[in-house]
């Protein structure tokens, strides 16, 4: 066991429609097998494959061989400890999703049938509904590399998505997670959260959202 | 809030690869080293200030120093930091409190960026011109 990090080169060929996924697959179905990496769909959507694709943090299965050949180099996402290659350790990251009660929360009785919202109300919250928890955000934000407690930008980006919900009475609450030392106002806006989205999130504006709604309470 | 499992930061020298973040990031590295410069030039501010305490004497013998050459070359770039921090930090008060700057944020930062270069060109000759003028 090596207990230093390294780095590893492999040389193989692709198609330059390939994704780079497929590429990493490729190296570990024919020249490493000890590569540790996670995926599932291979499509975008389980939020599995974040890394530091050249520098900069996207989903493996939708960076395209061409986008970054002839040389690519990849390395686990940052701030998070390391397990194995590309494997994180995720734990910290759920448990600052947890934190902002990620569940809709109404004291009311249940309706016969469902909760009704009108399509303004329903648009006041949709781009944060688009959240994969992939982490890719997180662990680009120089913040949260650098602050051990900072909650991060995609639990604040999911507690957006209920704060500004109006069948959600949970709101005071979560604001009150939020505007801990922790929360919200360690976001410095360096903006690396909606670069690396690979949903298109505007995160920094939801954040910004937020702030907004713990100082005036207007949500 | 919940109190969560201490999550060990890692040491980025580990790696040593750069994050390449875009205007953003950059604009915020930007503003804390303008910020740490500036903090630092006070510290040093308040102690040449303090000196009248000692006398007029004490005090004028400590700021000839100003009139160094290099020294003026220091003060160019502290003027540069404060204009900097200050059109820097008016873009992010404005990201802020207008809800659709967001949007606009690279636009935003171009556009100090060069309003602070623009202010920079006059200042930077009036200024060498000056310490040219006092030392050759």
């Amino acid at each position: 066991m090596k207990p230093e990090p390294w780095w590893d080169e492999f040389t193989i060929e692709a198609e330059p429609t390939d994704r780079l996924l497929d590429a990493l697959h490729y190296v570990k179905w024919y020249k490493d097998g000890t590569l540790a990496l996670r995926r599932s769909c291979a499509h975008g959507i389980c939020g599995s494959d974040a890394m530091l694709i050249n520098g900069r943090n996207a989903l493996a299965c939708k960076v395209l061989v061409k986008e970054v050949a002839p040389k690519v180099t990849v390395e686990p996402i940052r701030g998070l400890p390391v397990l194995k290659d590309l494997i994180v350790d995720m734990e910290p990251f759920f448990e600052g999703y947890k934190a902002i009660l990620p569940f809709l929360i109404n004291a009311d009785d249940p309706p016969d049938r469902e909760r009704l919202q009108s399509p303004e109300d329903r648009a006041r919250f949709d781009d944060t509904t688009k959240c994969i928890l992939c982490a890719a955000c997180t662990t680009s934000c120089p913040i949260f590399w650098g602050d051990e407690q900072y909650i991060g930008p995609a639990a604040i980006v999911n507690a957006h998505r209920f704060i500004f919900d109006s069948r959600d009475q949970g709101a005071e609450e979560r604001l009150e997670i939020l505007s801990d030392q922790s929360g919200v106002f360690r976001c410095r806006t360096t903006f690396n959260c909606t670069e690396a989205c690979p949903r298109g999130i505007k995160v920094t504006k939801a954040i910004q959202e937020v702030k907004r709604a713990v100082m005036f309470r207007r949500f | 809030m919940a109190q969560r499992t201490q999550r060990r930061a890692r040491r980025t020298q580990d790696f040593g690869s750069l994050y390449k973040g875009r205007e953003g990031q950059w604009s915020w590295i930007a503003h804390r080293v303008t910020g740490v410069a500036i903090i630092l030039f006070l510290f040093a501010h308040v102690v040449d200030t303090a000196l009248v305490g000692w006398g007029p004497d004490a005090y004028n013998k400590v700021v000839r120093v100003y009139q160094n050459p290099i020294v003026g070359l220091l003060e160019l770039g502290l003027v540069a930091a404060v204009i900097y921090h200050a059109l820097n930090g008016l873009r992010i008060m404005v990201i802020d409190f207008w809800p659709k700057a967001s949007d606009w944020n690279r636009q935003l930062i171009y556009g100090t960026t060069g309003v602070f270069l623009a202010g920079m060109l006059p200042i930077t000759i009036i200024m060498l011109k000056h310490i040219l003028k006092e030392h050759f």
